[in-house]
């Protein structure tokens, strides 16, 4: 490996893209980078039909008594903007796509230890996402994503069976995504590949994968309990034939609220690359962090209830969870102390991804410091189930999940596509989408203290200027999810060719062509060097500069 | 209220002052650490921009003692809001003896009141100032959410069970109240108004109108047609306890075990008999589940309460201006 | 994928490939108790609230069938405990037999289970717009939850063991073909471990259903 990064290099001639053709080739790929492409299209498309649902949301709420659609369609709006969202996008997002890309090549391998049950995956998920398809359009589903009985099992006149099935059949695509990562970091891992050499990305995807393994069976289980009852007219959650419809909220968060971390954690992951990346220099604390990782998911598991505080159950209960609740948020804290101080003393470029890692710390900030509202008893009753928590997790999601994504997306581009995205462009989308978001969410958190309850279709009038403020926010933000669609494809022929190591960064995948050989690697790499080790790489072309003005 | 751009709704009960207060405390910390963190962010963003395109930042690996100490100053922070929002949510979820009791109904899409003296309203609620109020609330079908802003309160209203919410209004007005866990399509219109008013002001209110039938009596009514009265003597000598003075008692079960009587025990009694059986009696009992709507439990209910030993037995008349203070 | 023999080109060594599937088994093992885990759960919470009439719908159930399937898994636990040992040794017939006998068995248990679903079904205790049950409507939507539990849980499993079936069939038709050899026995190892797992779930399932009021 001698690349260096000033040397211009040329596309390579054989790659996973070129090494076959035809539809067959990729619907039966066994590679992980192919299923991955699979994954980005799939994920791409879920996220705009969402994102339509949310653009007519917002247009909806321009004035109180509703703009736009009845009752009912709003409802099936909001519920079906969350399921496409959460289910179809957010969960299998940076997992599916980027690390079911690099998670080998990151860790010297040629492939997913079961390359087989990786294409199974892609395929229940797309199994899934037809159904849940199948469901917005029969009529669609109002139910709100949570599916809280009896609701969803006895109430509700829309399509709920298709969907709980096709989110029960998608569920075994994540429970089977998070085996694999979790055997292939176990037992792939090339020589000198030790634990801690590896990147924080591979770290936090073990961390999800655990929670995969161990929640997501509990929401297939719940969703098949609560499909049966509406179908056979059963009682598992029907108060009225004996069942309890709360033990449904408490099954149903055990894997929902652990599933917020599915959404974070790699998005954390991407963030330590980018930032490590374009600062060049080592993570600030790495055994620190990678215990945080997994601290957030073991604890992650243990503060379910904290959506419950209002909904009756014992004091003691919500006593203990809100408790565990404030302990979650410090290896939170404690991360976005770390990236901080990675930056200092580093050698910080501006480049795309890092506009969005700054954002990133900004807005998960924002997001993680107002779930402190929620997590306090005290407060947590007043804003329990207002906007307030739409803007939260949305801060968290939208904030977190989706510019961790974009901002892994942008630098791992040139890897996947081996060309270089326009980086002006670029750099102008990153920061239409940061004021756009601000502009959209912000005034949600107002909205919510002084008292807008969510999923509301029509308000008091004493809401509008914070709704028609949010709605103008949206539609920036509208824009800066599109433009990048148009740049990034127009890179595919037109981008300058990147080479191997564009940024330069120390990772594996960086040590390969770009885009990869369907094998990964000509010859198995051996590791010998730390993770993030910039001062030990002279392979790199980079050195530390001895008399910098501003030391 | 109706300003354009309200920021702070208006305070108009115990709980508003005290919420805002913690409100406030964890809004200080949370912008304390959004401003410094993004502001050293901004700031090694500048200083320690790349000005050779081939140079790398300083190797630092990290620093034990910065470590730790961000670990415990967040820890620490955090577990201040956390007792302080346990010492708030206990007082919520603990009502004070001497409450108004309002029963309270959530169907889908409509809020069903009713005072202590049978007085029904639909979406409307009428309460004094600076008196302890509970609703007594139950669901007839969905999972609701009884919400007002103002108060700083919320409980969710779920079927098959009662949960209680109480709160003190502390200044007059008229106050939205909402629904605020999603209950179907029309979820966003299931509210109205909360009115606080003087002490004599309600008092004319109440009287102002005939009062439905109040709702001890409906219940005597009730526990005569469902055959309670046949196995629940009074005296004490039927084949089921007597109910006489049981509210608020503590009841010592056939397990050994005791239980408050409140109007929790009173509900899981009459649809779910054998849950719980008195000591001394045999589990006899038939459920009344699906033959009992939520209206007819809580009147039964209000009965049952209004039995206690001082008030004349059997005179739920002369007991209905004492039921609000039990 | 290309293979060379046994080992798939993606593992430097079959060392490396067992470890990967055996942990993979294993894994998989922890994500079906986690999915059990929540319909035990509701089991449990349902019981707790109603003991008397689930102990009284408990008594509808055929505790000879009950105990005989236990009785059939148990056996069929050991046949296939004997079929891994015998393709550890290089025992090629011997493995067929007992991969064989452990099918049979489990036909055994899915046949049994057949019959006493007809019975359910003749007696009216199938949950439904025909479910009947004496007692007020208070103990009949009581005993269904008992019910919709009973066939829920045992459905689940017995999914579990048609797919085990499958598993064995394929199993046989490899072991025929001489496939497995002490150098390479994964897949039947790995079967064998879902096989007991399957097993002590119904050893689970059989005191929590059937022997509720029985002691």
């Amino acid at each position: 490996m001698n690349a260096t990064a000033t040397k211009p290099e040329a596309f390579p001639e054989k790659h996973y893209v070129n090494a076959e053709y035809g539809i067959r080739s990729w619907l039966l790929t066994t590679d992980h980078k192919r299923i991955a492409l699979l994954y980005l299209v799939s994920v791409t498309g879920f996220f705009f039909i969402g994102g339509i649902f949310a653009a007519l949301i917002r247009i909806h709420l321009l004035t109180p008594a509703g703009y736009l659609v009845t009752p009912e369609t709003y409802n099936k709006l909001f519920t079906m903007h969350g399921v496409a969202m959460i289910f179809f996008f957010l969960i299998p997002a940076i997992p599916a796509v980027l690390g079911n890309f690099l998670i080998p090549l990151m860790i010297g391998a040629k492939d997913l230890a079961f390359p087989r049950i990786n294409l199974l995956s892609w395929y229940l998920y797309m199994i899934g996402g037809g159904l849940v398809l199948f469901s917005f359009l029969s009529g669609g589903l109002d139910t709100g994503w949570t599916f809280y009985t009896p609701l969803s099992s006895v109430y509700s006149n829309s399509a709920v069976a298709p969907a709980v099935l096709g989110i029960f059949i998608n569920g075994f695509s994540s429970i089977l995504t998070g085996l694999n990562f979790l055997v292939t970091i176990h037992t792939m891992r090339a020589p000198g590949m030790t634990w801690f050499r590896m990147p924080m990305f591979v770290w936090t995807h073990y961390a999800t994968s655990i929670i995969m393994i161990l929640g997501t069976p509990v929401v297939a289980t719940t969703l098949a309990l609560a499909g049966m009852e509406r179908l056979f007219h059963l009682g598992f959650f029907n108060p009225a034939l004996g069942g309890d419809p709360v033990l449904f909220q408490h099954l149903f968060w055990f894997y929902s609220h652990p599933a917020v971390y599915i959404m974070i954690l790699p998005a954390m992951g991407v963030i330590s690359e980018i930032i490590t990346t374009f600062a060049r220099k080592p993570l600030f604390g790495y055994k620190v962090m990678t215990a945080a990782s997994l601290a957030i998911a073991v604890v992650g598991f243990l503060v379910w209830t904290h959506h419950m505080f209002v909904a009756g159950q014992s004091t003691y209960a919500a006593l203990a969870f809100s408790l565990l609740t404030m302990l979650v948020a410090v290896p939170s804290a404690v991360k976005t102390f770390n990236w901080t101080a990675t930056m200092y003393k580093g050698s910080v470029s501006y480049d795309t991804p890092m506009l969005y890692a700054f954002g990133f710390i900004g807005l998960f900030l924002i997001g993680g410091l107002t779930g402190l509202f929620l997590g306090t008893l005290g407060t947590d009753i007043h804003i329990h189930d207002t906007m307030f928590v739409v803007a939260h997790f949305h801060y968290i999601m939208v904030g977190g999940a989706v510019f961790g994504y974009m901002g892994g997306l942008h630098l791992w581009w040139p890897k996947i596509s081996g060309r270089m995205y326009p980086e002006f462009v670029a750099r102008i989308s990153a920061i239409v989408l940061f004021v756009g978001f601000n502009m959209t969410f912000f005034p949600q958190f107002v909205m919510g203290y002084i008292g807008m309850p969510r999923r509301y279709h029509t308000y008091p009038p004493e809401f509008q200027v914070l709704n028609v403020l949010s709605t103008a926010g949206a539609s920036i933000l509208a824009i800066g999810y599109i433009v990048p669609i148009f740049y990034l494809l127009w890179s595919i022929r037109h981008g300058a060719i990147a080479g191997r190591n564009p940024w330069p960064s120390t990772g594996l995948e960086w040590q390969t062509a770009s885009p990869p050989p369907t094998e990964n690697f000509a010859v198995t790499p051996e590791v010998t060097w730390e993770a993030y080790d910039f001062d030990n790489r002279p392979d790199l072309g980079l050195a530390r500069a001895a008399d910098r003005g501003h030391k | 209220m109706q300003s354009q751009l309200p920021l702070f709704p208006e305070q108009a009960s115990n709980f508003a002052g005290s919420i805002d207060a913690l409100m406030f405390y964890i809004l200080v910390t949370a912008v304390f650490f959004a401003v410094t963190v993004t502001l050293v962010v901004l700031y090694f963003a500048v200083k320690f921009r790349r000005t050779d395109e081939k140079e790398i930042g300083t190797p630092i690996h990290g620093s034990t003692t910065l470590e730790v100490a961000w670990t415990i100053l967040p820890l620490i922070l955090a577990l201040v809001m956390f007792a302080w929002g346990a010492s708030i949510y206990v007082n919520y979820r603990q009502p004070p003896a001497d409450t108004l009791d309002i029963y309270v109904i959530g169907k889908q899409w409509m809020w069903k009141l009713q005072q202590p003296d049978g007085r029904r309203e639909i979406n409307e609620l009428h309460i004094p100032v600076n008196r302890n109020v509970k609703l007594i609330m139950a669901s007839e079908d969905v999972i609701h959410d009884f919400f007002v802003p103002a108060f700083r309160v919320k409980m969710d209203v779920v079927p098959g069970r009662y949960t209680t919410l109480w709160f003190r209004p502390t200044k007059t007005g008229r106050y939205h109240f909402f629904c605020s866990q999603y209950c179907g399509t029309n979820h966003a219109i299931m509210g109205g108004w909360v009115t606080v008013m003087e002490p004599a002001d309600y008092a004319a209110w109440l009287s102002g109108e005939q009062a439905d039938i109040n709702p001890a009596a409906a219940g005597e009514k009730l526990f005569a047609q469902f055959a309670c009265s046949s196995c629940h003597l009074l005296t004490g000598k039927g084949r089921g306890p007597s109910l006489m003075g049981v509210y608020g008692s503590k009841v010592l079960l056939a397990d050994g075990s005791t239980v408050l009587a409140d109007e929790a025990y009173i509900r899981e009694s009459i649809l779910n008999p054998k849950a719980k059986i008195v000591a001394g009696y045999q589990p006899l009992m038939p459920t009344f589940q699906g033959q009992v709507s939520e209206d007819q439990i809580l009147s039964l209910t209000a009965y049952i309460k209004s039995l206690q030993v001082q008030t004349a037995p059997a005179a739920p008349a002369a007991a209905a201006p004492d039921t609000g203070k039990k | 994928m290309h293979r060379t023999g046994e080992l798939y080109g993606h593992f430097k060594t079959p060392g490396q490939q067992r470890e990967a599937a055996s942990l993979g088994m294993w894994v998989f093992l922890i994500t079906e108790i986690m999915f059990f885990g929540g319909i035990f759960l509701t089991y449990a919470i349902n019981r707790s609230m109603y003991p008397d009439i689930f102990a009284e719908a408990s008594r509808e159930l055929n505790v000879r069938m009950g105990g005989i399937n236990t009785a059939v898994l148990i056996a069929s636990s050991f046949t296939m405990a004997m079929a891994v040992w015998a393709s550890q040794t290089g025992k090629k017939k011997q493995l067929t037999l007992f991969l064989i006998l452990t099918l049979i068995l489990g036909s055994v248990f899915l046949g049994v289970k057949y019959f006493e679903y007809a019975e359910k079904f003749h007696h009216h205790l199938v949950p439904g717009r025909n479910f009947q049950f004496p007692g007020d409507v208070g103990s009949r939507a009581h005993a269904q939850l008992f019910f919709s539990l009973y066939f829920g849980m045992t459905g689940l499993h017995a999914l579990h063991m048609i797919v085990g079936a499958g598993l064995l069939l394929w199993l046989v038709k490899e072991s025929l073909r001489g496939r497995y050899t002490p150098q390479y026995n994964t897949p039947v190892e790995l079967v064998g471990l879902y096989w007991h797992f399957v097993d002590i779930i119904w050893i689970y399932l059989f005191p929590l259903l059937y022997l509720i009021d029985r002691h």
